[in-house]
């Protein structure tokens, strides 16, 4: 019945010195994959969308809709 | 049925907690049969706990004289001990080992059992209750109005990048 002294300390330390390195890898991971998967992709969508955005002929075609209350459709 | 409603009640309760193999009761000499004693909870109790290990107190309160021979000859060197008597002494303080601890019941069939009774037992109320008190339905959820909202927020050109309005073809008149 004799068993090796089982370990005391450092417990805290050993888990960490693991753990933290994995963590902050995956986080930066999580960063890197969020920046190159949404936010350049909606930031081309943006400039794609307003390199042909003709903002006069979109508010004609909104007034013809008959969303505004300021300006009415032309027929009324 | 009621076995069921008394078997989820008797899963509510923990741990039990054993009360000391010999405590006066008061009571027995006024009833005159055999009362259940009530467990004084104001002084230490014993607890069968797998994350306590040494309960407040011993199980056994009231020694025999062999039991506090036993104990004398505790005092003394352990490797003197036979066998029996470590498990002797073990048995003194502990009513349960960890492996009589550990062994599984079937408390848990009960546990899910009773939650879905439960749930099927709320799921009819909730039915009952959509059939005599809510109130007639808005008529905003009608599919006409459905379909006006859908084309009003077409016009408005909600979320004309990414989102809603993106995905409509207004050259065409129909959905990319």
């Amino acid at each position: 019945m004799s068993l090796p002294k089982p370990l005391m300390r450092g417990l805290l330390g050993k888990r960490l010195r693991f753990h933290l390195p994995i963590a902050f890898g995956l986080s930066l991971v999580a960063a890197i994959a969020f920046k190159y998967g949404v936010t350049e992709p909606r930031k081309r969508a943006y400039a794609e969308f307003y390199k042909q955005y003709d903002a006069v002929k979109e508010f004609n075609a909104m007034k013809e809709a008959g969303v505004f209350e300021s300006v009415r459709p032309s027929g009324e | 049925m009621l076995r069921l409603i008394a078997g989820r009640a008797r899963s509510l309760v923990a741990r039990r907690a054993t009360p000391a193999l010999t405590t006066s009761s008061a009571r027995t000499a006024s009833n005159g049969h055999e009362v259940t004693e009530a467990v004084d909870m104001s002084r230490p109790m014993y607890w069968d706990r797998l994350d306590t290990p040494l309960p407040d107190k011993l199980y056994k309160d009231k020694l025999s004289a062999a039991d506090k021979s036993l104990k004398e000859k505790e005092k003394g060197p352990w490797s003197q001990l036979t066998n029996e008597e470590k498990i002797a002494l073990y048995r003194l303080s502990f009513r349960q080992t960890y492996a009589e601890m550990h062994q599984p019941s079937s408390e848990w069939k009960t546990v899910v059992g009773g939650i879905f009774f439960s749930v099927g037992f709320t799921a009819l109320l909730v039915w009952w209750q959509r059939v005599y008190v809510y109130p007639p339905r808005p008529r905003t959820f009608s599919d006409e109005w459905q379909a006006k909202q859908l084309q009003r927020m077409l016009d408005m050109r909600i979320n004309p990048i990414e989102g809603f309005s993106s995905k409509w073809d207004y050259e065409k008149g129909q959905w990319k």
